[in-house]
C-alpha cells in the first residue's frame, strides 16, 4: 500500500539558487524568516553567473566591476553566513496553488513541503533553433550561445573553429569575443533588426576589437551540412524582415551560435495556475512581487528578462522581504490599481499596485518596462485614469535597455484605483533607428 | 591622425572623432557629454581591456575562471591569452590567488575569480 508523504512545513520556500533565489533568501532571513529553504537543481549555487566569467557585473550594487563567479560568491557567502539551508541537486517537480511543493534529489528521494510562501526564482532559458523556423539540415554544430558558453567556460571544450553568430544579444557578443580569444575565427554576427539589442560596450569590446562584422538587417536563410554544419547562407532583409532575393552571402563554418532572445522559465508557475503576462512571459505580479496566486511570489528572470544582474538582485530582495511578511501573516492593502502598457511601452512590471490603506505607510514604487523601439528625446508619461501623475524626458530609450521610473509614496497613496497607463510620447515620431 | 571612437558609456553610443598628434589628444568632437571626452581620450591613446579566461586544473573536470586584476593594454590581449593557456595549476585555489604574475610585463597579475577546493 502506498503512503502519502507527510509534507514538511516551511515558512518560505524558494525555487532556484541563482542570483534571484539567493537574494530573495537573504532578504527573507533578514526580514525574520527562520524556517527557510532553497531548492536548486544544479549541484552548486550561483545559477548562470557561474559560466559568465567576463567582467561587468555589480557596478550598481557593489560599485565595483566583478566577474559573474565573483558576484555570485558574495551572495553564496552571505547565505552561508546566515545559515540558510540550500539543497542543491534537488529538482522541483511541482508547485501547487495551495503552496505544496514536491521535489526530488538523488540523496533524499522524493520530498514534499507545505510552504507559507513560495518564491519562484527559476530564471530563463534561451530561445532555441526550433522557435526560429530557419530552413536547412539538422546537423551538429548549432548551439545556443549560452550552451557554447557553458562548454567553453565550465567544461573546457571548444564547440567549433569557424563560427557565425545569429542574433546580437549580449550573450552572443560575449561569446564572439570568448571564441576568438580561444582561437576560433568568428566570421560574422548577423542581426535581423536594424539595431543590436546588445550594449554598446559589448559591440565595441567584443566585435570591433576583433574586427568581427556586425551585419544589421540580415538573417540566416539556409543551414548546410549532413553530420556537422558546413556552412550557412545569410541574406539581407527588407522592412518587413523578409529576405531580399539576390542578397545572399555564403559562409563556410562549422558552428552557428544562436543569441536570439531569452524566455522566462515558467513551467512550474503554469502548473500552479499562476497567470502569466503575454508581454513579459512571466507572472502577473503586484508591487510586492506577489503573483495572482496568494502567497506565491516571483522575481528575477523568471518574472521578466533583465539586462543587469544588479537589478535582479534588487527586485529579489523586495520579493524575499514581501514573502517573509506574507508568511508571518502581514496584511496588505485591498484596493488594487491595474497597470497597463501604453503606446511605445512593453511589459510593465508590476502589473498591479496595491493602494495602501489610509492608516498604513505608503512606499515608493518602481515600474520597469521595455521601450517598443528606439526613441530619441521622448517623454515617459504615467496616467492615473486620464490624469497625468508622472512625466520624465529621456534623451534615448531603446529596447535593449530596460527603462524604469519610481512613483513617490505620496503619488502611490493618492492613486484613484483606476487603470494606470505607462506610455512613451515620442512627439509624433514613431521610431528612431540607430544607424 | 584622426580616430573614430564609439562611446560605450550609455546606449546613445556617440560617434566621436579624436585628433591625435604624436600620442597627444589635440581635439575631441561628437561627444554628447563629458564622460565621452574622458573615454575618447583614454581609448584613442592607450586603450585598455580586462582579460578573462579559464585555466584547467590538474585532475579536475571544471576549469577555474581567471581575470587580469586591472585592465591591460589592448594590444597585449592575445599575448596574455597565450600565457594563461600555458598555465598549469593544482587545487586548492582560492578566489584572488595569483595564477600568472606580472603577465606579459604589464605589471598586472592574472588572478582566480573562483574557489576550487
Amino acid at each position: 500500500m502506498e503512503h502519502a508523504l507527510q509534507p514538511q512545513k516551511v515558512d518560505v520556500l524558494i525555487v532556484g539558487a541563482g542570483p534571484a533565489g539567493l537574494a530573495a533568501a537573504i532578504a527573507a532571513r533578514e526580514a525574520g524568516t527562520k524556517n527557510l529553504l532553497v531548492l536548486e537543481r544544479e549541484p552548486e549555487m550561483g545559477g548562470i553567473l557561474k559560466q559568465c566569467i567576463h567582467n561587468g557585473f555589480g557596478l550598481h550594487r557593489f560599485k565595483e566591476e566583478l566577474t559573474g563567479p565573483e558576484y555570485a560568491q558574495r551572495d553564496v557567502d552571505r547565505v552561508k553566513e546566515l545559515g540558510i539551508e540550500v539543497r542543491c541537486g534537488t529538482t522541483v517537480l511541482e508547485v501547487t496553488a495551495d503552496r505544496q511543493v514536491t521535489a526530488i534529489s538523488r540523496d533524499r528521494g522524493v520530498q514534499v513541503f507545505q510552504a507559507g510562501a513560495v518564491i519562484l526564482a527559476m530564471g530563463c532559458r534561451e530561445r532555441p533553433r526550433g522557435a526560429l523556423a530557419i530552413p536547412g539540415t539538422r546537423c551538429a554544430g548549432i548551439f545556443s550561445a549560452g550552451t557554447a558558453q557553458k562548454y567553453v567556460n565550465l567544461e573546457g571544450y571548444m564547440p567549433g573553429r569557424r563560427v557565425v553568430i545569429l542574433g546580437s544579444g549580449d550573450i552572443g557578443l560575449i561569446m564572439a569575443r570568448r571564441m576568438t580569444l580561444q582561437g576560433a575565427k568568428v566570421l560574422a554576427c548577423v542581426e535581423i533588426m536594424p539595431y543590436s539589442s546588445g550594449l554598446n560596450r559589448n559591440i565595441v569590446q567584443c566585435l570591433h576589437d576583433y574586427n568581427i562584422p556586425l551585419m544589421l538587417n540580415h538573417t540566416v536563410v539556409d543551414i548546410q551540412g549532413r553530420e556537422r554544419l558546413t556552412g550557412v547562407t545569410v541574406a539581407q532583409v527588407d522592412e518587413r524582415r523578409q529576405p531580399i532575393p539576390g542578397t545572399e552571402t555564403h559562409f563556410d563554418c562549422d558552428t552557428l551560435l544562436l543569441s536570439v532572445g531569452l524566455i522566462p522559465e515558467n513551467e512550474l508557475s503554469k502548473q500552479a495556475g499562476v497567470p502569466l503576462s503575454p508581454a513579459t512571459q512571466g507572472a502577473v505580479v503586484d508591487d510586492t512581487l506577489q503573483t495572482e496566486i496568494p502567497g506565491i511570489f516571483a522575481c528575477g528572470n523568471v518574472l521578466h528578462v533583465h539586462d543587469l544582474v544588479d537589478f535582479v538582485s534588487a527586485e529579489s530582495f523586495k520579493a524575499g522581504k514581501a514573502a517573509a511578511e506574507y508568511a508571518a501573516g502581514k496584511k496588505t492593502g485591498n484596493r488594487i490599481a491595474p497597470v497597463a502598457d501604453g503606446s511605445g511601452v512593453r511589459g510593465v512590471v508590476p502589473q498591479k499596485i496595491r493602494i495602501p490603506d489610509a492608516n498604513s505607510p505608503a512606499e515608493a514604487i518602481q515600474l520597469m518596462f521595455r521601450p517598443a523601439c528606439v526613441y530619441e528625446n521622448a517623454t515617459i508619461r504615467v496616467l492615473d485614469g486620464d490624469t497625468e501623475i508622472y512625466k520624465v524626458k529621456k534623451r534615448i530609450l531603446a529596447p535593449g535597455e530596460m527603462a524604469d521610473l519610481t512613483l513617490k509614496s505620496d503619488t502611490v497613496r493618492a492613486l484613484s484605483g483606476e487603470k494606470i497607463t505607462v506610455l512613451i510620447d515620442a512627439g509624433g515620431e514613431v521610431c528612431a533607428w540607430k544607424k | 591622425m584622426e580616430k573614430m571612437i564609439t562611446c560605450i558609456n550609455c546606449p546613445i553610443g556617440c560617434r566621436m572623432t579624436v585628433n591625435v598628434d604624436n600620442g597627444q589628444v589635440v581635439s575631441i568632437t561628437g561627444n554628447g557629454c563629458k564622460r565621452g571626452i574622458e573615454y575618447a581620450a583614454q581609448e584613442s591613446v592607450a586603450p585598455k581591456r580586462m582579460v578573462t579566461a579559464v585555466v584547467s586544473v590538474t585532475g579536475r573536470k571544471t576549469p577555474v575562471s581567471v581575470k587580469t586584476r586591472t585592465p591591460i593594454p589592448k594590444e597585449k590581449i592575445f599575448d596574455c591569452m597565450a600565457v594563461i593557456e600555458k598555465a598549469k595549476i593544482e587545487a586548492p585555489i582560492r578566489m584572488g590567488d595569483v595564477i600568472c604574475e606580472n603577465v606579459c610585463d604589464t605589471g598586472v597579475d592574472v588572478i582566480a575569480t573562483k574557489t576550487v577546493l
